[in-house]
């Protein structure tokens, strides 16, 4: 730590080759966190710890499928479902077919199953009461500017109602507020009832997109999802019951292999960052020959001598890497908005921190080794001699 | 005001620097290749060309000695040209896959507003008009060439991991389908029979999934049914299973009804007429769209994606790249001071100092560009990928590095050396002759 002014001085030594190797550390690290947020946002549908005690009950032939209104009594009555709701994809569209809004229609303890959706009371008893009411995430009320009170009308992709018109108008009756630790995208969702739904729809009649079961007690999903789906086996219908995590991470992978572009990446980039602050730091120590050697000779350790090139070139990462991150960090938001909502990109979390963090430390490391190894094993005489 | 005269200069520097690379992007093949010979010529013929030959060629011969220094600026233009080619030629590859599976001579008819065949319904006496209107070609039985076509998802496991269900597409055909699409080939076993329940695979989706080799017995809602067959197509239908109409749409209890109607046309200019007779028809309410048309717009939108996240990422590393050989370049240039210095010193002027630093930045980065698009053209070309199409299941298509990807990312290659050459350059030109001479 008492030699911190000196390993600083010796790393604004050339104030031109630092600033230029720092601006290149720090746009690597400004990507590192923005695809890094890409990919976590990717798995959190699968990690996160809200829900563990829902499993989704779909069909087992494809998504499409609806499963009958008569598989609902029968799964309340399978031991450790404590609560079963149900809901039919919507397939909204606000205007234009680029403005795609995830809505679902819903059974009425739909809000009572996923707690971590939060509506006052006030407002929760403005949706029961409300046969055209919907309620909406806070991200959807604020893209479109949508208030408690508008009358929304939407496009269904899929349903026409009875009356052959495609658009369904819905009035917003809440806005609800998402617990943290939700899984991703819940803050934009729109619900509305699935009676009204049921009802007014052309086709659909008594149907159910899927089921959401709520356990009593989350350790027994294994041995109640094949209760669930021993009901239907061998019907028309045949389901499948998962953890709702599995249920998402399995859409994200039918995305495709996010992380191995992510990792493809940033394996390109870090290799690059490496071979380049590993030439500076094999500069800076060659241009310092002569001084290092000068410093041995007043009695500096060899070990000394190698941990301060060591922590020069931690240093240097780490200034660089933090400045990175925290313009990933701010630069995120910017990036969702600019896209038009094409692309959303979280924000960095606390987990691409830590690993960014681990990066640097590692990869100071790494391109600090052998120039450090040069300072350590430094004949004095030699050096001093300019040999 | 020397130092106000200095960030003057600087200033107009950055400016031409806009201006030239703005340019520069712009430029086609044939001007980039003129300007080349231009560069020859004036290298060859003229005075101070000649002079910039002769400094370039000192520069570029004590480039083994600067070894590690160098390879920073062709492996750094390398990853970014890489990277940059590697992600644009998933966009277009996807693109690709999506576009040749439309033509401007057959049509599809979806019901009006679906923006995807999953999401439409079409009654059979609605088929039946579509069928009938005039515009759609004949077969040699004088019947229309036209199919009826249902489009549901089925839920297979993965081959690269049996334990991951993905989404496959399992299209019911009408008996005129084969004709409707001639580039659609039987490589293996043989057309499913109308009435029973078999199944010919495409060939991406036979690489996909498990257990759909020839001969093998599936289970789809339900029902057992047969993999008689192989297809290839060289199209998005290649991600598909294909199946009678009439049977898939009783497996999955359609009644009657079908999802979309595809025509061949009697001719490209038919459309219209098609067209107008459907839309002017008072008994339908549907989309007529020709089929190149529709799954072009299918691939709009991820295509967009990819492309802006592959330029951004690009962009980006760039400049983690522009800094990397400025820092270089810097270092060669403080390196050569004196010899620089020392050439000035006997008559050699500003510009051939200038030009021979740029030429050799931009030889580094010509070598770094051509190294990173040669080595994704290697891994990626051809490469298989597969995501979620409009309609909702697997669409596996090819990476496609394509020349003009490889000269796109030749041309950002280029521009990254000049900016990396450019201000090294200026500063060996402006360095103070005796200064420099002075200089260890």
């Amino acid at each position: 730590m008492k030699y911190l002014h000196l390993i600083w001085a010796a790393l604004f030594r050339r104030k031109t080759r630092t600033f230029l190797t720092l601006v290149s550390i720090i746009t690597a690290f400004l990507l590192f966190g923005m695809l890094d947020a890409v990919r976590t946002a990717f798995d959190s549908g699968s990690k996160s710890l809200v829900g563990v005690d829902r499993l989704v009950t779909s069909s087992r032939y494809s998504i499409i499928q609806s499963l009958p209104q008569a598989l609902l009594s029968r799964i309340a009555g399978v031991p450790g479902v404590r609560d079963v709701a149900y809901a039919n994809w919507f397939g909204g569209i606000y205007q234009d077919p680029k403005n795609f809004v995830f809505s679902y229609a819903v059974s009425p303890n739909y809000l009572d199953v996923y707690p971590e959706i939060r509506l006052s009371a006030a407002q929760r008893k403005a949706f029961d009461s409300t046969r055209t009411g919907a309620v909406i995430g806070p991200t959807l009320a604020k893209k479109y500017g949508w208030k408690v009170g508008d009358k929304i009308p939407l496009q269904s992709t899929i349903f026409p109602q009875k009356n052959g018109s495609k658009t369904w108008a819905f009035d917003i009756v809440g806005i609800y507020t998402v617990a943290p630790g939700a899984a991703n995208g819940l803050d934009q969702l729109f619900l509305l009832h699935w009676k009204y739904f049921d009802e007014a729809n052309l086709y659909a009649s008594h149907q159910m997109g899927w089921y959401i079961d709520r356990l009593s007690n989350p350790a027994q999903a294994d041995q109640v999802s094949k209760a669930i789906d021993a009901l239907s086996q061998n019907s028309d219908h045949e389901t499948k019951t998962q953890t709702e995590q599995a249920f998402s991470a399995s859409f994200a992978k039918q995305l495709g292999d996010i992380g191995l572009i992510v990792s493809a990446i940033m394996g390109a980039v870090f290799f690059t960052l490496i071979l380049l602050t590993g030439n500076t730091m094999a500069q800076a120590v060659r241009e310092r020959t002569s001084e290092l050697a000068v410093l041995k000779t007043i009695g500096f350790s060899n070990r000394s001598v190698l941990s301060m090139v060591l922590v020069e070139s931690v240093l240097l990462l780490l200034l660089g890497g933090v400045i990175g991150l925290g313009l990933a960090a701010l630069l995120a938001p910017g990036v969702s908005k600019g896209s038009g909502g094409m692309i959303n990109l979280p924000s960095v979390g606390v987990t691409s921190w830590a690993l960014g963090v681990a990066l640097m430390v590692l990869i100071g490391l790494v391109v600090g080794t052998l120039p450090a190894m040069r300072a350590m094993r430094l004949n004095i005489v030699d050096a001093l001699a300019g040999r | 005001m020397h130092k106000f005269l200095s960030f003057m200069g600087n200033l107009g520097l950055l400016v031409l620097l806009a201006v030239v690379l703005l340019i520069w992007t712009q430029l086609p093949l044939p001007v980039v290749a003129a300007l080349g010979v231009l560069l020859a010529l004036w290298l060859g013929l003229t005075r101070r060309g000649r002079q910039t030959l002769s400094v370039t060629r000192v520069g570029v011969s004590t480039l083994p000695q600067r070894l590690g220094a160098s390879s920073v600026i062709v492996i750094g233009i390398a990853g970014v040209v890489g990277v940059l080619v590697a992600m644009l030629a998933m966009g277009e590859g996807f693109q690709a896959t999506l576009q040749q599976t439309g033509s401007n001579d057959t049509a599809i008819v979806l019901r009006g507003g679906s923006a995807a065949e999953l999401n439409s319904v079409l009654e059979r006496d609605n088929i039946a008009v579509i069928e009938e209107a005039p515009g759609v070609a004949r077969g040699a039985d004088g019947k229309p060439l036209a199919s009826a076509e249902i489009s549901v998802v089925a839920n297979l496991p993965k081959k690269d991991d049996p334990t991951v269900d993905a989404n496959v597409q399992l299209r019911g055909v009408g008996e005129e389908a084969w004709a409707l699409r001639p580039n659609v080939k039987i490589i293996q076993g043989r057309r499913f029979k109308p009435g029973l329940r078999e199944l010919v695979v495409g060939q991406g989706a036979m690489r996909q999934f498990a257990g759909l080799e020839v001969g093998r017995q599936l289970r789809l809602a339900g029902q057992e049914w047969t993999v008689v067959g192989e297809f290839a197509s060289g199209d998005s239908h290649d991600s598909e299973l294909w199946g009678d109409m009439q049977t898939v749409a009783s497996t999955y209890r359609r009644g009657s009804s079908a999802q979309s109607v595809t025509v061949r046309l009697a001719s490209p200019q038919a459309f219209n007429t098609f067209k107008a007779a459907l839309v002017s028809d008072p008994r339908l309410k549907v989309d007529v769209t020709t089929t190149r048309e529709y799954f072009s717009k299918q691939s709009e939108g991820l295509t967009k994606v990819i492309r802006i996240v592959g330029i951004t990422v690009g962009v980006i590393m760039a400049i983690g790249a522009i800094f990397g050989a400025l820092n270089t370049m810097f270092a060669a240039v403080a390196s050569r001071a004196r010899e620089i210095a020392t050439l000035r010193a006997i008559g050699f002027r500003g510009v051939p100092v200038v030009v021979s630093i740029l030429l050799e930045t931009m030889l580094l980065a010509l070598l770094g560009g051509v190294l990173g698009g040669f080595i994704t053209w290697l891994i990626f070309n051809g490469y298989t990928a597969s995501t979620l199409g409009s309609n909702f299941s697997q669409v596996v298509f090819q990476f496609k590095v394509s020349p003009q990807l490889l000269w796109t990312g030749i041309k950002w290659a280029m521009a990254i050396g000049f900016i990396g050459g450019l201000f090294p350059a200026v500063r060996a030109a402006r360095l103070p002759v005796t200064t420099a001479l002075r200089e260890l």
